[in-house]
């Protein structure tokens, strides 16, 4: 009886491990389907933009070319203005990061530190200003870029993603709520003006809140298309975003280029991803908590 | 006499600014003027114009312009042009919803114990990091109908095939159309939400997975009576927010359809009414109703979740 009992007990347990195991599997099935529809698209894009024009109209999707062409790549790069973009886009990203960089912290230091009727009421007009529908709202910034003169000029998307990112304010509030005020005071007792504090103490503190806002910024800009393509139409004014969708035009039958155009494209981001990969989650996650 | 009074207001006011209260007047003055003056050539004025343009009947250079009352609303919600978009944010809002589970569903296998985790995690999280032009046109492709001459069947026929099935119109088909575009828009942006559930799910004191591991739970207990209820209040949050998300998709119908086949979304409709009919007093209504939908769902958010903070 007491060994019927302990086989019992042994297939149990056999039972339970075989369970586990199965059940372990699952999760590694799932996953690699899951990712399996991630990289099947990509992949053909990577096959194709080797491929030569015949071979890309008469050859299945997943089939690879006989000879690896860099032709493509070429074509992209320069007569699809695909290097003008990438500088244009680096130009609005430095300024506009430092733009930010600048601006928003000073406007989060005084809407933190200062308890005023006015600084109240800004704060109020950002976190209204805040809800606004970006795309939508173009209806009626157009007519005041125009105005500017600011139309067909890198300055449209350098002034728009300075002067109406409220996410990063936020941010920058934020952090400073963690930033003890006695450091502030003692440095007001040794004699230090506002400015000083703001320029010695609260801005190196802010660091890691910088950070993070860089990282948002590169993801937004780098990736907006509507901003640059209605106030750049003009060829030279091409951005990444908007240098890929002329594509469509001109190309619109050779894939092929637009394959590599893709993939130039996307090189930037996955080596910053692979870069920062860690700080990019945690970042992009407060980011979009605090928003 | 009087020279000495005004040198001593002088002195006094230059003491005021020396003073740290008059300090505070300054450095907001200075620090805040670019900014403000930025909020109020790009925000304010443009908010409070689009209020008034939404009464009126009005072009890009606005030379002529009348006022109309509530004819602009009126229309929104009654020609079918118009109503067909919000029908679409369904499409969205339900895809979302898909979206959210299958986040939960990945993040949840994510956090158990695996190999390649973080090989799994970042595979699965980089279409986020993508540029919406690159993800449109890869799905353009990915969906794409060959016509035996100068396109071969796209990948989504080509797999289809392997197993033996017809190819398929995807994209010219109005029936399905809407779903190919709402997969495309789970696939960009789905990683986002998984990172955001393994952060929620981690935050679990480990303690509490133990105690329900001695009292030898399952995975499926584990994750319905540990997991969600710990972070139902951000799967709410998502909830509510993807209303927001439904009714403000832009890119992806844009650049993969151009918004034909009866694939324009509201925000679509607004450019274009703007920018391609030029008739700026009528996109502005439609911003104005995008905004109330905004604030509405932004309302019935902080009510829900007052506690979160």
């Amino acid at each position: 009886m007491s060994s019927k009992e302990k086989k019992k007990t042994g297939s149990r347990e056999e039972m339970y491990r075989s369970c586990r195991v199965m059940q372990q599997a699952l999760k590694y099935i799932f996953l690699v389907i899951c990712c399996l529809m991630v990289i099947i698209p990509l992949v053909v894009v990577l096959i194709g933009a080797f491929k030569t024009h015949d071979e890309y109209i008469s050859t299945g999707v997943f089939e690879l070319p006989a000879v690896p062409q860099f032709e493509n790549f070429k074509i992209a790069f320069v007569n699809g203005k695909v290097m003008q973009g990438l500088l244009n886009t680096l130009l609005i990203l430095a300024v506009s990061c430092f733009g930010t960089i600048i601006t928003g912290t000073m406007t989060a230091f005084v809407l933190q530190r200062f308890n005023m009727l006015f600084t109240r009421a800004v704060k109020a007009v950002f976190l209204v200003a805040a809800l606004l529908p970006n795309i939508s709202m173009q209806v009626t910034v157009f007519q005041i870029v125009s105005k500017l003169g600011l139309y067909n000029s890198l300055a449209a998307p350098c002034v728009l993603y300075i002067g109406t990112d409220i996410i990063s304010i936020y941010i920058f509030i934020q952090f400073l709520n963690n930033i003890s005020r006695s450091l502030d005071e003692s440095a007001i007792l040794d004699g230090a003006s506002y400015p000083r504090v703001y320029f010695s103490i609260i801005l190196p503190m802010l660091r890691p809140a910088i950070a993070t806002v860089l990282v948002i910024k590169f993801v937004s800009i780098y990736n907006d298309f509507y901003t640059a393509n209605l106030y750049m139409p003009s060829d030279d004014l091409a951005v990444v975003s908007t240098a890929l969708y002329r594509f469509i035009g001109p190309y619109g039958a050779k894939w092929e280029i637009i394959f590599a155009g893709i993939i130039i494209c996307i090189i930037p981001s996955l080596i910053i991803f692979l870069v920062l990969q860690k700080s990019i989650y945690s970042n992009l996650v407060t980011g979009s908590v605090k928003e | 006499m009087a020279d000495n009074t005004a040198a001593k207001k002088k002195r006094s006011l230059m003491q005021w600014l020396k003073g740290y209260t008059g300090q505070k007047y300054t450095t907001t003055l200075l620090f805040l003027l670019i900014p403000v003056v930025l909020l109020v050539l790009f925000t304010v004025i443009p908010a409070v114009n689009m209020g008034i343009y939404s009464f009126q009947k009005r072009d890009q250079l606005g030379v002529s312009w009348e006022w109309v009352g509530l004819d602009n609303y009126v229309r929104i919600f009654t020609d079918t042009a118009y109503l067909q978009t919000f029908a679409n944010s369904i499409y969205y809002l339900i895809g979302s919803f898909v979206q959210q589970a299958f986040a939960l569903l990945i993040a949840s296998v994510l956090c158990s114990k695996l190999k390649f985790a973080n090989v799994f995690k970042g595979v699965l999280f980089f279409p986020y990091m993508m540029n919406g032009v690159a993800v449109s046109l890869i799905f353009r492709r990915f969906f794409q109908k060959g016509d035996g001459i100068t396109n071969t069947e796209g990948t989504l026929n080509s797999i289809l095939m392997l197993f033996g099935a017809d190819p398929v119109r995807w994209l010219s088909d109005p029936n399905i159309v809407n779903v190919c575009l709402v997969f495309a828009s789970i696939w960009r942006y789905i990683g986002f939400d998984i990172i955001m559930y393994i952060g929620a799910i981690q935050s679990i004191s480990p303690d509490i997975y133990e105690a329900a591991d001695l009292d030898g739970a399952n995975a499926w207990q584990r994750f319905w009576y540990i997991v969600f209820p710990n972070i139902r209040p951000i799967v709410g949050l998502q909830l509510i927010l993807a209303i927001k998300g439904a009714v403000s998709v832009f890119e992806i119908p844009y650049i993969i359809t151009e918004g034909k086949n009866g694939t324009s979304t509201f925000v679509i409709k607004t450019i274009e009414t703007a920018f391609k009919y030029q008739k700026v007093g009528l996109a502005s209504a439609m911003a104005i109703v995008l905004l109330a939908i905004i604030l509405i769902v932004t309302a019935i958010q902080k009510a829900f979740f007052k506690e979160e903070k």
